[in-house]
């Protein structure tokens, strides 16, 4: 028997994502975002969050998605992952549900044009819905991304 | 009682005082012979035996027991402090220091000290001098099989005076030597037959080995034991030879005189041997004597003791809180927190132009510069609570690497956040081991060289501006540029080319590449794999700069530049185009407007005169990429002139905002480290603006 998680339900473009409650910290309206010169092209700044200085990612940006443009619906949801504090920019964000962990296949090779190393797993919710579960540790890994892009530290 | 309470406290204070008996320890081996130090060091250790023993730390309190005894024969005189006892001591307060961090750690301090305990009893003894460093050096590591044939055993001085006084009152004290015959399955059963016939008629004083290890058997075929009674010499032999297996016993009569030769002739050999034998066998024969021995300290001068305990308690108790960190934490936050709303009421106060409020806002603005002194003075600590451990690990290092040096401190009462020294320790303990491990030359060199055998290594701190510098000079072979150019070369850092361009100044630079290290041989000081360029990068992480300056054969000087403090800076705030920047003041020699026609080109770069020099011009928006300014389209330019030492440059701005007080904070984590951007802070209608790092655009 998997075990019940509470996930976040949020959508770029048409797809629907998935990351576990107690990762996310927060869910705000945009916000004005300062640009950092000299870092990756996804990284769309820093934004003050009641007095901490965080780094917001677009994530349409890191999925090498086509960047949207902002709506009334755009959401920065503030996720957890160590030490690290992320702000991912995503279209919308409005849903919580229980799901049961049993119900997340491991991703097919390829899902909307994710790579299927950022995801822990796709979730069939009712007879309609599929949830693509992220997996954060792997969206927020710098070493791959500096290869990926060719940065340097 | 619930001691938790007093767990902290109880940590805190034995800290101060591991801490000062390392400093007085350091003093006193410089100067033997001063008393008053040995005065110090004991109050110091008395009264952490003391807390040791309220707070139940048993080992901590026995260990501390034994460096107390010592201590008192020193300062009555008894005993002149020498190079083992020193090591013994510093060995001591090491142990001492794990078993704190122990309890700190949440353990219950307990360590086995026994061959420090052996020691510093067989310094109490005084037999480590006559046997030698022979003796001395296994008694710390303790291997050789020891005659135990001749051994006896020595007395303290508790028993000495026992036995003393027992004669004197008329009763008869004898030594006693028992061989039990080899052919004995029973040893223990044997000697504890004797012990028996011994204790009805008398007392037996001390034995050796100690009656628990007899009991266990640890001994080959004799004993011998002090033993006073009444009974005659003769009577007594007749006694233990009628116990069976018994091979031979003598028994000698001591008076005043014997007894005095026999506890010093007998310490020689005796207890080098029971020291190299067994070491726990003489921490448990201390333990059997336990029960005498505070009598006896404190019998003997009771007085004098608590007289001399008093007083020291005195000075610690001075007007002072702990506070922890944390809390200070805190207060900075909410503090920074103020200031953010301080900066935007000013904003608006000078838009409303309504005068009652501009003067309360001004009132307030006064108010909170003056608490953000108090708030900043209360995090500052005197760079001493880094420096305190150097002299202790200086003199270790020299040790090791037998070599002669002094290590001179001064300015350690120099202030600095306590964020900053928190971080700054580890890099100070490389840049001092390279110059005592790279920079100071072996004696011989030295001598051959010209130079006075015992090298001289300065650390210093000093105040500058907004900064503290800390340097670490020594007066060794200095940086020898062809080496490292050729180590750098072999390990692929540089071209043979690049080298061959470098600078002097460069070169000494090379040694905080990344992956360099100029030891030919690894070490036990060098070599853990960690080189300068962990140093370097730590310095610069806490908004530092550390720079080399090296004379070959004269000596090397690293310079360390640290902020005062990490958490509030001013900074000149600057716009371009629809993004703030902020500059550290620090940095900023002025601020300039130049006309477009002023510019230069040289080479390439673009130049502009400045105080009769030209300094390349360095483009913000261009560097940043910002996209919404050009500054091409201007006529003229603003201009901040920044520095870095010596160097200076400009960088092109589009305007100056003002200065302001900004609050330093990070940007997290997640980015990398951004060329140019040291930080971040929150301006006073909240929005984020970065702050410059003028240190990367001069090279």
């Amino acid at each position: 028997m998997g075990e019940e998680i509470k996930v976040i339900v949020f959508k770029l473009g048409e797809e629907e994502y998935g990351v576990e409650v107690e990762k996310v910290q927060s869910i705000e309206r945009m916000v004005p975002i300062t640009r950092v010169p000299r870092t990756y092209d996804f990284v769309k700044g820093v934004f003050n969050m009641r007095g901490v200085v965080i780094p917001v990612i677009d994530l349409r940006g890191r999925f090498g998605l086509s960047e949207a443009e902002y709506t009334d619906q755009t959401r920065i949801i503030i996720v957890a992952v160590g030490e690290m504090q992320v702000g991912f920019i995503v279209d919308s964000a409005n849903d919580v549900i229980d799901l049961n962990t049993d119900n997340i296949e491991t991703p097919p090779e390829v899902v909307g044009g994710v790579k299927a190393k950022y995801l822990r797993g796709v979730a069939k919710i009712g007879e309609e819905r599929l949830l693509i579960m992220l997996n954060l540790s792997e969206v927020l890994n710098r070493s791959e991304m500096n290869q990926l892009e060719g940065l340097e530290d | 009682m619930d001691m938790n309470q007093y767990l902290n406290m109880f940590i805190d204070e034995s800290n101060d005082h591991l801490q000062s008996l390392n400093e007085k320890m350091l003093q006193l081996e410089s100067s033997p012979t001063d008393l008053g130090i040995v005065q110090v060091i004991f109050r110091s250790a008395h009264t952490l035996k003391g807390m040791a023993a309220t707070m139940g730390f048993e080992d901590l309190a026995s260990l501390t027991h034994q460096m107390e005894n010592v201590l008192d024969l020193v300062r009555n005189n008894k005993l002149a402090m020498q190079e083992f006892i020193f090591d013994t001591f510093f060995k001591g307060l090491d142990a001492l220091e794990s078993m704190v961090q122990n309890i700190t750690e949440g353990g219950d301090g307990k360590a086995d000290v026994s061959s420090i305990v052996a020691s510093l009893q067989s310094i109490v003894r005084g037999d480590f001098q006559k046997s030698g460093t022979d003796a001395v050096t296994e008694a710390v590591t303790p291997k050789k099989a020891a005659d135990s044939e001749s051994a006896g055993l020595v007395l303290d001085q508790f028993q000495y005076s026992v036995l003393e006084q027992s004669i004197s009152e008329g009763h008869r004290v004898h030594y006693i030597q028992v061989t039990i015959s080899s052919e004995s399955q029973l040893k223990a059963a044997r000697a504890f037959m004797v012990f028996n016939t011994l204790e009805n008629s008398g007392e037996i004083v001390k034995a050796y080995p100690s009656v628990q290890d007899i009991e266990q058997e640890k001994f080959e075929q004799n004993f011998s034991l002090y033993y006073i009674t009444q009974k005659e010499v003769g009577e007594l032999e007749k006694e233990i030879a009628g116990i069976s297996e018994i091979e031979s016993v003598s028994v000698v009569q001591l008076d005043q005189e014997s007894l005095k030769q026999m506890s010093e002739v007998k310490a020689g050999l005796a207890e080098s041997a029971a020291v190299q034998e067994a070491p726990v066998a003489v921490q448990q024969q201390s333990a059997a004597s336990q029960p005498q021995s505070p009598t006896a300290a404190s019998g003997a001068k009771p007085a004098d003791g608590k007289a001399q305990v008093a007083k020291p308690a005195a000075p610690t108790h001075n007007r002072t809180i702990r506070v922890d960190i944390e809390r200070l934490d805190v207060l900075m936050n909410l503090f920074s927190e103020l200031l953010i709303d301080r900066v935007r009421l000013e904003q608006l106060a000078s838009e409303a132009s309504n005068p009652a409020l501009t003067e309360t806002v001004e009132h307030m603005s006064r108010v909170s510069s003056d608490l953000q002194n108090v708030v900043l003075k209360l995090r500052m600590v005197p760079v001493d609570t880094v420096f305190n451990r150097f002299p202790r690990m200086v003199r270790d290092l020299a040790k090791s690497l037998d070599k002669k040096l002094d290590l001179v401190i001064t300015g350690a009462d120099t202030e600095m956040d306590r964020t900053v020294i928190d971080e700054i320790g580890d890099p100070l303990v490389h840049l001092l081991r390279n110059s005592v491990d790279h920079g100071i030359e072996p004696v011989a060199t030295r001598i051959a060289a010209g130079k006075p055998e015992t090298g001289t290594v300065h650390l210093r701190a000093f105040h500058s501006g907004n900064n503290v510098f800390i340097e670490i000079e020594d007066d060794g072979s200095g940086i020898n540029r062809e080496k490292v150019l050729k180590s750098a070369i072999s390990k692929g850092i540089m071209t043979e080319e690049q080298a061959a361009a470098m600078s002097d100044e460069e070169a000494h630079q090379v040694l905080f590449a990344p992956g360099f290290s100029t030891a030919e041989v690894i070490s036990d000081v060098s070599g853990r794999g960690v080189g300068l360029d962990v140093v370097k990068s730590k310095i610069t992480s806490l908004g530092g700069n550390v720079t080399i300056h090296s004379v070959l054969g004269k000596g090397t000087n690293f310079s360390v530049q640290l902020p005062l403090t990490l958490s509030i800076i001013a900074a000149m705030m600057i716009q371009i185009g629809s993004e703030k920047y902020a500059i550290p003041l620090s940095s900023i020699v002025e601020t300039a407007i130049v006309k477009r026609t002023q510019i230069r080109s040289v080479h390439g770069n673009k130049m502009i005169a400045f105080r009769e020099s030209h300094i390349p011009l360095i483009s913000l928006s261009q560097l940043f990429e910002v996209p919404d300014f050009n500054e091409d389209e201007e006529e003229e330019t603003e201009v901040v002139v920044i520095r870095k030492g010596d160097r200076l440059a400009a960088l092109s701005v589009q305007d100056f905002l003002g200065q302001s007080e900004i609050v330093l904070k990070n940007l997290g984590k997640y980015l990398p480290n951004i060329q140019g951007i040291s930080g971040a802070t929150i301006l006073g209608d909240g929005q984020v603006a970065l702050i410059i790092d003028p240190n990367v655009f001069i090279k």
